[in-house]
């Protein structure tokens, strides 16, 4: 077990808060550095998704784990940055310019998107959401002369003032960049007082706005910034996919970004990635799986549905913190050894509420 | 001592057919304790979710320092200098006490989302003078013990001196507290008094509170206004207040109408 002496504030206000975290953090770093030349294009691709995707978890996370709003329409985030960024590419913008252009245009669609975020919540502003996506889809697939429609866009390769990061190195190392930029900046935004304020309309709307919380302010901002974070994550998406088509940004991707969200862990930044690691290695796993099975379930269509259902159930009933809170729970299990209770993180019930206000 | 900080005038509250404030006027002096009492449904609370404009009166003003609160939108009340504690605790469950009562600085906050985003060195002295002003209140209040405690595993009476913390970090003019003693036991309660007093006489932060506990009411208040249904039955110091008929009468009814509730004699 460590325990940390802390003798200044700033211990507490830094992003690493101990030479442990700083020696594993690099090792993760230069793990990722050297994935280019140590890893399999193929596995180098999956790793490249499972960056894309951590960014727009990232956004997400934002929004439903630290500000409480669920949204079941971030899937047309996504493909709003990615169309965004197809549009420019192919008319030569080059990938900073574009990037600009496709964060701010997700932002602005964030902002309207968060309009009924200021009067709904929970499952009413999950269909609200859920509508806004269904009719992002529809645009989509309408509006041919930009989007190609349903037949589909071709992506160019990234373009970055003439240097092409057209092979998988060059782009995962891009995407890397833009993970951990991303990634700071939500932990810089979390340990300051715009972050603390989602976090406050989260768990108590009442008293944050007796804090003095702009709830209508703070709630657009989250929503900004989360679709903000969606669009970068689109933008990349639409340069390692090369081929857009609507129905890639619908319902079931949504679906899938809240389930990544939920099994990461709800509330954390590294369950944004754990989440993004799940929903892509998933598939891999089911395909390795599937011959082991008996042909009648092996060969069934919806086997990956299932599959994916019962681990969000799963989750849900016996690790609701997800995938980072079961690694929690493990360390802790370890630094404590053999003194770890059972109950150690179990939530004491919540006292009533004064609901008569809400 | 007799200046007004917050004034209320004629103060009516009507949901659907209820009059659940009616007619109530009331000053609130610069640096005194002023109390609330009155029997369950007296409309108390009703009165301290008007200043903190969580309703909206039907008819009647009020008047914080001169200003009308009328327009003045509910978030920027705590702006204005008014800060409150809840009957049913509403603190941040799923954060520690140290982000709860960073929280409670939010109205002090001095930078912008987009150096924040980048966290330059004026948000990091922002973010330090923050907590320099936080770590005064946990050393007023004793919460040392509890800093990096996540609420939701707190016991109840640490979660009331956390929403009391919490209140104080907003550096307010005036406190209002929604029954500060409720659910503590009688040590707690004894604290909570020298708070209360502490609050007044050294922070110089005016005390607006509901409380039915009334050793705690004549220990701590300067001045009691009682309600019932509604309505103002009397005003002045606890002694006075506690002597009148009319409040005698809300909490134990007529002397007469006792005989109505006599067995009758087979």
């Amino acid at each position: 077990m460590r325990f940390i002496f802390k003798t200044r504030y700033d211990q507490d206000i830094d992003l690493v808060k101990h030479g442990g975290q700083r020696f594993w953090y690099s090792v993760l770093a230069l793990a990722l550095v050297i994935a280019p030349w140590a890893l399999p294009d193929y596995w180098l691709a999956q790793l490249t998704f499972i960056l894309i995707y951590g960014i727009v978890g990232l956004g997400l996370m934002l929004l439903a784990g630290f500000t409480g709003l669920f949204s079941l329409g971030h899937g047309a985030f996504l493909g709003v940055g990615a169309y965004t960024q197809a549009v420019l590419a192919s008319m030569g913008w080059p990938f900073p310019l574009s990037l600009a252009v496709t964060i701010v245009l997700s932002a602005a669609v964030g902002a309207v998107v968060g309009m009924p975020a200021l009067r709904v919540k929970g499952i009413y502003l999950a269909i609200a959401t859920l509508a806004f996506g269904f009719i992002v889809e529809e645009v989509l697939a309408r509006w041919e002369s930009v989007t190609g429609g349903n037949a589909g866009k071709v992506v160019p390769s990234l373009d970055l003032f003439g240097w092409k990061a057209d092979g998988a190195a060059s782009f995962y190392l891009v995407c890397l960049a833009c993970a951990v930029l991303s990634t700071l900046v939500v932990l810089n935004l979390l340990r300051t007082s715009t972050g603390r304020a989602f976090v406050a309309i989260r768990d108590s709307e009442i008293s944050a706005q007796s804090m003095g919380i702009h709830l209508a302010r703070y709630k657009t901002t989250s929503f900004m910034i989360s679709a903000a974070l969606a669009g970068v994550g689109g933008a990349l998406y639409a340069h390692q996919i090369r081929f857009l088509s609507p129905d890639q940004f619908g319902i079931l991707q949504s679906i899938d970004l809240l389930l990544m969200v939920v099994i990461g862990g709800l509330g954390s930044i590294h369950g944004a990635f754990l989440g993004a690691a799940f929903l892509i290695t998933m598939p891999q796993l089911i395909t390795l799986g599937k011959d082991l099975l008996p042909s009648a379930i092996g060969q069934a269509t919806g086997l990956q549905s299932v599959v994916y259902g019962l681990v969000l159930i799963a989750f849900v009933l016996f690790e609701p913190l997800g995938m980072y809170g079961r690694w929690l729970k493990v360390r802790t299990w370890f630094q404590l050894f053999p003194f770890y209770r059972r109950g150690l993180f179990r939530r004491q019930k919540a006292f009533q509420k004064s609901d008569r206000l809400r | 001592m007799s200046e007004a900080l917050l004034s209320a005038r004629n103060l009516a509250v009507r949901f659907g057919g209820v009059l659940a404030v009616d007619d109530v006027s009331f000053d609130v002096r610069r640096g005194e304790v002023f109390t609330l009492i009155g029997p369950n449904g007296a409309g108390k609370t009703t009165v301290f979710n008007l200043i903190s404009r969580i309703y909206a009166p039907t008819s009647g003003s009020l008047a914080f320092e001169g200003q009308p609160l009328g327009d003045v939108a509910p978030h920027r009340i705590a702006t204005l200098g008014i800060a409150r504690t809840f009957q049913n605790i509403e603190l941040f469950e799923h954060a520690t006490v140290l982000q709860n009562l960073l929280i409670g600085r939010h109205v002090h906050r001095g930078s912008s989302l987009w150096r924040e985003l980048v966290f330059t060195p004026s948000v990091r002295a922002a973010e330090r003078a923050t907590r320099r002003k936080v770590e005064e209140v946990i050393d007023f209040l004793d919460l040392q013990h509890y800093r990096d405690t996540m609420v939701a595993g707190l016991p109840y009476g640490v979660r009331k001196v956390v929403e009391l913390a919490r209140a104080l970090a907003t550096e307010p003019k005036l406190l209002l507290l929604d029954e500060p003693s409720s659910g503590l036991n009688v040590e707690e309660t004894g604290d909570m008094a020298f708070w209360i007093q502490d609050i007044r006489d050294d922070l110089g932060i005016t005390v607006l509170m509901v409380e039915h506990d009334m050793s705690l009411v004549s220990r701590v208040s300067d001045r009691v206004l009682a309600m019932n249904q509604g309505q103002v039955l009397a005003l002045g110091t606890p002694a006075e207040v506690q002597g009148h008929p009319g409040v005698i009468e809300a909490y134990l009814g007529a002397a007469d109408d006792a005989s109505s509730l006599r067995r009758p004699e087979p």
